[in-house]
């Protein structure tokens, strides 16, 4: 029996939760718009710049210097980047964000993409306290930052969570390609190893949503070593048993796929997802010759032996689960996935 | 830039060796000799102070000492192991077991090669999946019969072509990284050239990491990574100096362990004395190493990566 302040607690968390889900949904429109961040460490310079957009955008309404929720309106319509058609919003919305006319996959937001496969209530976000920081002291680095965590609302672009899926309780990271094409930056590698370690720990299953264009070139050697890192964490929970969901998403390049995207006990990818080590251009420059059709996709993948299934977005909640059970019931090795959940 | 002085120290290095053919030539030449190698030394005391784009020249110098030099001079017994046993032998990734100051060691690295022929044959130092198959079936055997691995990073990255990522490039990459996180033997890698990207951390995830003074250790070639950022892969020299890929600089970030001085005028004006240093820092750093338990020497390793 939970008590009703945890209830109320739980309520209130989860209605954050679904306003970043949101938010991840209506980025889809192109409307660029940002969200008053009170309480987000905004400084005076940001909330100001937040206040000029406001007031282009709907006559600001102003009081006490902070800029208040202007009222949004999300155009009714999204264009897809790939065929050009224009189809209605909520049609894109049943559709899960691929375009009802060419089928082609957009790219959908992390908070929006764990709202569809948790169960209602159950998101609890950790470490969003870990941001990007500039170890090298990169001339421009810190401003990109600021411009990103404007543009997306994200702080990083990873967001580690705990959540049940059909009452089976687990720990997921999402990489989100939105903020700096989902590079690997120090934080970002810090954050993929807490969620493992935590997920190890309280012998929880693991799943990672990749999408990354590879190493966070500002970051230099300190990207580089993120490989290692979380290498190494993901061997040791493999270890002691726990079971590690990869799931590929568009685009998953570069130094995350050459570490802990490839090292799931299950590989999965989303149809059309570009995989890959070397980007296609570089690879074009160095055989000299066009690469083939396909090349590099999840499909291309799947026939060469490097992914166990594609999964439609669809059904994305439904193979997760499947396996999960699977995990759980087998039950051989007891410790990797706890049944103590799904009993109670 | 120190092309220049490099080049005209090595003209002159060439006349010397012209004047001093035989002995008699040598005694005859004595005086000019003398003045040339004067001269020499002077041109090379201008390298003392060097940029970030003159190490990256350094560390790609095609007669910078390779892994073959390095085995031939610190090594004995050396006998080599090839092909990955899955698919096919990759000649970029050199290696096998050998004797280190008698104690069987396994030693591993890139091979970039001297001549055009053999830098073709050794694909430039750049391995394909099967190049890392094959270190991983030599560490898994040295972790089995507990020997010392000692890996030799010198490689502009993995290769990028059709066929590594057919046979899954970042794949191979990735179980390195795994399977080296948890060996209980130790691990050095010596960073001797240029180490770039996945491609060089595949074989130096390592209990110590030492770079000779002039190596470079970065996420990607200075080339790439303007062509990335600037999309203008000619700002490459800009970018060696954000890039903070010297030795020194990585030592500061705590990613370097020990630093292995070179002569002036980089390893390959006098590699004697390179192996000679390199030697000394490298059986320090091994001894430091075999007085840990295997369980320690698998947590320092990890605790080391953990910390960055």
């Amino acid at each position: 029996m939970k008590s009703p302040i945890k209830k109320v607690y739980e309520l209130y968390k989860n209605r954050a939760f679904e306003k970043k889900a949101r938010e991840d949904m209506i980025g889809h429109a192109g409307v660029h718009f940002t969200w008053p961040l009170a309480g987000k460490s905004a400084g005076a310079e940001k909330a100001e710049k937040a206040e000029a957009k406001a007031d282009t955008k709907a006559e600001g309404e102003k009081s006490s210097g902070r800029s208040l929720p202007a009222v949004m309106i999300p155009s009714s319509f999204i264009t897809c980047r790939s065929c050009g058609r224009r189809a209605l919003r909520r049609r894109w919305e049943e559709n899960c964000f691929i375009c009802p006319t060419c089928g082609k996959y957009a790219p959908l937001g992390g908070y929006y993409r764990l709202k569809l496969i948790l169960d209602p209530g159950s998101f609890e976000e950790l470490d969003h306290d870990i941001t990007a920081e500039d170890p090298l002291g990169f001339p421009g680095y810190k401003e990109k930052i600021e411009k990103q965590e404007e543009k997306t609302g994200l702080s990083e672009s990873v967001i580690s969570a705990v959540g049940t899926i059909e009452g089976i309780r687990l720990v997921t990271v999402v990489l989100d390609s939105r903020f700096f094409m989902g590079s690997m930056s120090r934080a970002v590698g810090e954050k993929v190893t807490r969620a493992v370690e935590y997920a190890d720990a309280h012998h929880l299953p693991l799943l990672i949503f990749s999408a990354s264009g590879g190493a966070r070139m500002q970051e230099g050697i300190y990207s580089l070593m993120q490989m290692a890192k979380t290498s190494a964490a993901i061997e040791t929970f493999s270890e002691h048993g726990g079971l590690y969901i990869s799931f590929l998403t568009h685009p998953t390049t570069g130094g995350v796929t050459a570490s802990f995207a490839t090292l799931g006990d299950i590989t999965l990818a989303e149809p059309g997802a570009l995989i890959g080590f070397a980007g296609p251009r570089v690879i074009e420059q160095t055989i000299n010759r066009k690469l083939p059709k396909g090349f590099q996709r999840a499909e291309y993948l799947e026939n060469h032996g490097f992914v166990d299934r594609i999964v439609k977005r669809s059904e994305m909640r439904d193979v997760l689960t499947d396996i999960l059970k699977l995990h759980v019931d087998s039950g051989v090795r007891p410790g990797a996935v706890t049944t103590r959940e799904v009993n109670a | 830039m120190i092309k220049d002085i490099i080049e005209q120290a090595e003209a002159l290095e060439q006349r010397i060796h012209t004047l001093s053919l035989t002995k008699e030539e040598m005694e005859a030449n004595a005086e000019e000799i003398r003045r040339l190698d004067q001269e020499r030394t002077q041109l090379l005391a201008q390298c003392a102070d060097l940029s970030a784009a003159d190490r990256v020249y350094l560390a790609r110098h095609p007669k910078r000492p390779h892994i073959d030099d390095f085995i031939e001079h610190l090594f004995t017994d050396f006998f080599e192991q090839k092909g990955d046993h899955l698919y096919d032998e990759d000649a970029s990734i050199y290696g096998g077991i050998a004797r280190y100051k008698g104690m069987p060691v396994t030693v591993l690295g890139h091979r970039k090669g001297r001549t055009m022929e053999e830098n073709i044959r050794y694909n430039f130092g750049m391995p394909r999946p099967e190049g890392y198959r094959k270190a991983l079936r030599l560490m898994e055997q040295a972790e089995k019969f507990g020997r010392p691995i000692i890996t030799f990073v010198d490689t502009p990255g993995a290769y990028p072509g059709m066929e590594a990522e057919e046979h899954g490039q970042a794949e191979a990459i990735a179980r390195n990284l795994a399977a080296m996180s948890s060996l209980h033997v130790p691990v050095i890698a010596v960073v001797t050239g240029e180490g770039n990207s996945g491609g060089a951390l595949a074989i130096s995830v390592a209990n110590q990491i030492l770079m000779l003074e002039n190596a470079v250790y970065s996420v990607l070639s200075p080339e790439g990574f303007a062509s990335i950022l600037w999309r203008d892969a000619s700002r490459h020299e800009e970018a060696c100096e954000v890039m903070k890929l010297t030795a020194r600089d990585l030592r500061e970030a705590g990613v370097a362990d020990h630093l292995i001085p070179e002569p002036l005028g980089g390893a390959q004006t006098d590699p004697e004395r390179l192996y000679a240093s390199l030697d000394i820092v490298l059986e320090k750093s091994l001894n430091d190493l075999l007085k840990l338990s295997p369980e320690e020497v698998r947590k320092q390793r990890q605790e080391k990566y953990r910390n960055i």
